[in-house]
C-alpha cells in the first residue's frame, strides 16, 4: 500500500430498532466490510468494547443478526471531562442471497474486529454423462 | 475543553469553582441538547474521539480503536498533556475477493490531548482491551485535592 491516509474522526451511527429493548443504552450500528469469493462471503465488523461472551451471531432463514453488548467500562466514582463519543450495544442485520453452509460457519473476536465466514454451499460438482450408442 | 482554557484562571481555588461552573453548565446543555450545534457530544473532530474522565487520583483517557494493536500504538505523556498515534492497518484480502461493502477505514492517526492539571509522566499506564484503549495519567501529587480538617 502507498502513502496511507489520516482516519477521520466518525460519529457511531444510532439505530432504531423495530421492539423496545429491554437493556438501557442506545445501540449503533457497526461499521463492517463485507467481501466474497468464489466459495465464502466474509464479513469483518467493528465491535470495540464487546466480549466473545457478549457477542451473539444469529444466522435464520436468510438473515444474519450481530447483536453485540457493551458493558461501560467507567467505574462510577469517575466524573466526565470530555465526553466525545458514546458507548452501546452494536445491532446489524443483514439479508443473505447465498445458501450458506450453517454446519461451517466460522466466528473470530480479536481486538474488537469479528471476523465472520460463511461458507456458500457447494454446488453439486457438474457430472458428465456420457450416452451410450 | 475549550470553554475551560478560556476560564483557565491561575488562581487556582477559582478555576476549581470554574469548572464547577463548567460541569453543571454542560449538564444544562446536555438537557438542552444543543452541546456545540448538535446532540450532546462535544465534537473535536479529530481521531480518534476520546473519552476523558477523572477522579481524584488520575485522569483516564479512553477511546475506541477496533484491530489496532498496542504495538501500532505510540503514547507518549509530558506534564500536562499527552499524545496518541498510531496507524490502524487492514489487510488486504486476497485478489479474487470482490467488496460489497467497505465501511472500514485504515490509516495514521494522530491526536493531543491537554489537561487542566499536572500529571505524573513517569506513572501513565496504557492497556488494549477489546479495541478499547484505556490510558490511566496519575495527578501529581501537588494537583490532587487536599482533604483539609478543621480544627
Amino acid at each position: 500500500m502507498a502513502e496511507s491516509k489520516e482516519i477521520k474522526a466518525k460519529d457511531k451511527k444510532e439505530i432504531a430498532t423495530p421492539g423496545e429493548q429491554i437493556k438501557p443504552g442506545p445501540i449503533f450500528a457497526p461499521e463492517v466490510d463485507i467481501f466474497e469469493n468464489e466459495h465464502e462471503i466474509v464479513m469483518l465488523a467493528d465491535l470495540p468494547g464487546v466480549k466473545t461472551s457478549d457477542l451473539n451471531i444469529d444466522l435464520r432463514d436468510d438473515t444474519l443478526t450481530i447483536m453485540g453488548d457493551v458493558n461501560a467500562a467507567k467505574p462510577q466514582n469517575e466524573d466526565d471531562i470530555v465526553v466525545e463519543y458514546e458507548v452501546g450495544h452494536y445491532l446489524r442485520q443483514f439479508t443473505l442471497s447465498e445458501v450458506i453452509d450453517q454446519s461451517r460457519i466460522e466466528a473470530k473476536l480479536e481486538d474488537g474486529v469479528l471476523r465472520l465466514t460463511l461458507p456458500k454451499v457447494e454446488k453439486a460438482t457438474p457430472r458428465k454423462i456420457t450416452v451410450n450408442a | 475543553m475549550m470553554i475551560r482554557r478560556m476560564f483557565d484562571f491561575p488562581d487556582v481555588s477559582l478555576r476549581r469553582q470554574m469548572e464547577d461552573f463548567d460541569r453543571l453548565r454542560r449538564q444544562l446543555d446536555v438537557l438542552n441538547g444543543r452541546f456545540m450545534g448538535s446532540g450532546d457530544l462535544q465534537r473535536t473532530g479529530v481521531f480518534p474521539l476520546i473519552n476523558l474522565s477523572e477522579n481524584k487520583d488520575a485522569y483516564f483517557v479512553r477511546a475506541e480503536l477496533p484491530g489496532v494493536k498496542a504495538n501500532e500504538l505510540d503514547i507518549q505523556a509530558t506534564g500536562n498533556s499527552m499524545s496518541i498515534s498510531g496507524e490502524r492497518h487492514i489487510p488486504e484480502e486476497n485478489g479474487s475477493a470482490k467488496y460489497h461493502r467497505r465501511e472500514r477505514e485504515a490509516g495514521k492517526f494522530s491526536r493531543m490531548i491537554s489537561l487542566s492539571n499536572e500529571i505524573d509522566p513517569e506513572h501513565v499506564e496504557a492497556k488494549m482491551e477489546n479495541g478499547i484503549l484505556t490510558i490511566t495519567l496519575p495527578k501529581a501529587e501537588k494537583a490532587k485535592p487536599r482533604q483539609v480538617t478543621v480544627k
